[in-house]
């Protein structure tokens, strides 16, 4: 009698198994839920179940299961090890995640190795999807916006001269190239490039910003890590009086990532980032996001370029799991990927069929003070921008 | 060709950073004197009285200076507790026993702001008479490091007073110098060390907000800079007011001019420089002689 039960039992076990297998897909998230990258952790996260809790009847009739995995800082080491169990021991069907390059880039072997689509959704240097074919980036690459900004600090801020400030870590290097190549192209003059710390801790940036100041640039242009590092440098900026020497901050959205951006106050007004992505941008999509977003985690809370990157990226993983019906097979799931379109809270947006990599609009905004709070106003755009640095090949973009 | 105003600037930066560094490290140096204690913690306690600094403005209406008070007597009282109910087991243990109860101390202490305030940096917004710049005369300066280094001589002084001319600090002294020959002369070391572990937590607090400007505030705060307080702690001598106050501006100093001059390696060449000088001196630059 109780053998018999346990036999029933289990077979029965085993039907709700092998049930649940056909529907269930499994998605590994590699993220830094600890340590000086749980911030930005928590910002992609909310993005992609935001995206679920949305969007719940597109996902029917399947189920997406997220198992979530500490990277814990930007070492690349620990997230190495984080792909790998996620592949070896939860079995699971698509990779996504990435706040850091370094480890994207440390993972790049491992999920090649392990064959599943891995969906980037913030880890900005450029040439990463050429290190793997089983990237696609739904974020931004840092060739995006630095060499937008290049050219467009040339032509509309009528700069001649700049210094560049980085977070001496790959994305600011790259920012770094980016800025460079298009300031230089169009007649202007890099004089300064100063290495600033690290990206695993905020230094004070009193140092730099005073060796900046010294050389009285145009324009100073700034690649820091979004939160705390850019609260400091906005900070610093304003404390060393470097906008009454005239010398305009600009850079990449991360030094007004809108999470600090109200803190930052006065100080942010008149900052000039080149971005895909800010809260106020007005676009019926955006509208509806941060609306949803606040109703979901809080009105004190805010959406920003973090956030939608994992939103889109968990946008593209139900487009991925529809086509396929369910069973992710991660050559198949490229395809379904390649040239894949969606109206995003940023604006139109596709994935580059050749690349892997995300073509998007690029907004120039300037922070200015309005009822009350810092808004982001936007004072130009660019349409259906591609990662440059893959498009003309360039360093170590030039790989296939 | 490095300017005057160049020098200045360079000066000015680097002697409030060190200010900094002198007021979270002297309570480390006086209680690892005193006790032989290696308080890996302390940098927990600055951390601690920053966010009690930061969130005392934010939430509850205080300003800048009784948020300074309140940050102090908190985490002072705070410590005291914590050095009775739990340092106070381990005076007669091993060095590696109290390195590792520390040590995860700073752990339990980064894991439980994190849980409770959040991984978030806490914006600690100055006054206004504090922000903007200040006419020094040959030159414009950002106002908060002009005030932070008068502050810090303030301090220093103060301090100096205390060691040196009250009753107290004169127990200290033989303490850290010979605490056997102090105890039997009826000096209670045991009550000594609360009171100066108190206060050491208390001037670290005191650090930690004063400080947020420059090192910000957030979780991994204290055991980011740890480093840096035990390299002045390590320069300056064990038990110095002095030794920590010549060694926080040597290294303040030292740290500025070498990133602003050289950003390419600055921020390892601090290090590479504190292991020579301990090569040559090992008790620090300013400390005694170890007997």
């Amino acid at each position: 009698m109780t053998r018999w039960m346990i036999a029933a039992a289990a077979a029965a076990l085993a039907l709700t198994t092998s049930w649940a297998q056909a529907q269930e897909v499994k998605v590994g998230v590699a993220l830094p839920y600890t340590g000086i990258g749980a911030e930005f952790a928590q910002l992609v996260d909310r993005g992609m179940e935001l995206y679920l809790k949305l969007n719940a009847d597109k996902v029917k009739p399947y189920k997406i299961t997220l198992i979530k995995r500490d990277v814990k800082d930007p070492g690349g080491a620990n997230a190495k090890i984080a792909v790998q169990e996620l592949l070896t021991q939860d079995n699971v069907d698509i990779l996504a995640g990435w706040i850091y390059s370094p480890n994207a880039i440390a993972s790049a072997p491992i999920v090649s190795a392990g064959k599943k689509l891995a969906v980037i959704m913030n880890a900005g240097t450029a040439h990463i999807t050429n290190m793997s074919p089983y990237y696609v980036r739904t974020s931004f690459s840092m060739w995006h916006a630095g060499y937008a900004m290049g050219e467009a600090a040339a032509k509309l801020l009528n700069a001649k001269t700049a210094v560049v400030g980085y977070t001496d870590f790959p994305p600011g290097k790259d920012s770094l190239a980016a800025f460079k190549k298009s300031f230089e192209a169009v007649g202007g003059k890099v004089i300064d490039e100063i290495p600033m710390g690290g990206a695993g801790a905020v230094p004070d940036f009193t140092p730099f910003f005073q060796r900046a100041k010294d050389k009285k640039p145009d324009v100073f242009f700034v690649f820091v890590p979004a939160g705390d590092h850019a609260a400091a440098v906005v900070k610093t900026y304003a404390a060393l009086g470097m906008r009454d020497a005239g010398i305009k901050l600009i850079g990449p959205g991360d030094i007004t990532q809108d999470t600090k951006l109200q803190a930052m106050g006065a100080a942010a007004v008149g900052l000039i980032t080149m971005h895909h992505y800010h809260a106020d941008l007005d676009i019926p999509e955006n509208k509806r996001f941060v609306e949803a977003w606040k109703k979901e985690y809080g009105a004190a809370t805010t959406p920003d370029f973090m956030a939608v990157g994992g939103y889109d990226g968990m946008a593209a993983i139900v487009h991925v799991v529809q086509t396929l019906r369910g069973k992710i097979d991660a050559d198949k799931a490229l395809e379904a990927l390649k040239g894949w379109k969606f109206a995003s809270p940023r604006g139109p947006i596709s994935i580059d069929p050749v690349t892997r990599d995300i073509v998007m609009n690029e907004y120039l905004s300037e922070a200015v003070m309005k009822d009350g709070r810092v808004f982001q106003k936007v004072i130009g755009k660019i349409d259906g921008v591609k990662d440059a640095c893959k498009e003309q090949k360039i360093g170590p973009c030039a790989g296939k | 060709m490095i300017a005057g105003v160049d020098i200045a600037s360079m000066l000015l930066g680097g002697v409030a950073a060190g200010m900094v560094l002198f007021i979270v490290s002297v309570g480390l140096s006086v209680t690892m004197g005193l006790m032989g204690f290696v308080n890996l913690a302390h940098g927990g306690f600055a951390m601690l009285g920053g966010y009690a600094i930061a969130l005392a403005m934010k939430h509850w209406g205080f300003g800048f200076v009784s948020a300074l008070v309140f940050g102090f007597v908190v985490t002072a009282a705070a410590s005291a507790v914590l050095e009775r109910l739990l340092y106070a087991r381990l005076y007669g243990a091993d060095e590696l026993d109290q390195v590792l109860f520390t040590i995860g101390l700073v752990f339990m202490i980064i894991a439980s702001v994190t849980l409770l305030i959040g991984p978030e940096n806490q914006p600690l917004a100055l006054p206004s008479f504090l922000r903007g710049q200040i006419n020094l005369g040959i030159i414009q300066y950002r106002a908060y490091s002009v005030v932070l280094i008068a502050i810090g001589i303030v301090i220093v002084g103060a301090l100096w007073l205390g060691f040196e001319r009250t009753r107290l600090g004169a127990q200290i002294r033989a303490a850290v110098d010979n605490r056997r020959m102090a105890e039997s002369l009826g000096i209670n070391i045991a009550r000594l060390f609360t009171i100066t572990f108190a206060f050491g937590s208390g001037m670290a607090a005191l650090g930690g907000g004063l400080g947020a400007e420059f090192l910000g505030l957030d979780p991994q705060y204290a055991l980011k800079y740890l480093v840096y307080f035990l390299i002045v702690v390590a320069v300056g001598g064990l038990g110095r007011v002095t030794g920590v106050f010549y060694a926080a501006l040597l290294i303040g100093v030292l740290d500025f001019a070498l990133k602003k001059y050289v950003p390419q390696g600055g921020t390892a060449f601090i290090y590479a420089l504190t292991i020579l000088l301990l090569l040559w001196r090992p008790q620090g630059l300013f400390g005694a002689k170890a007997t």
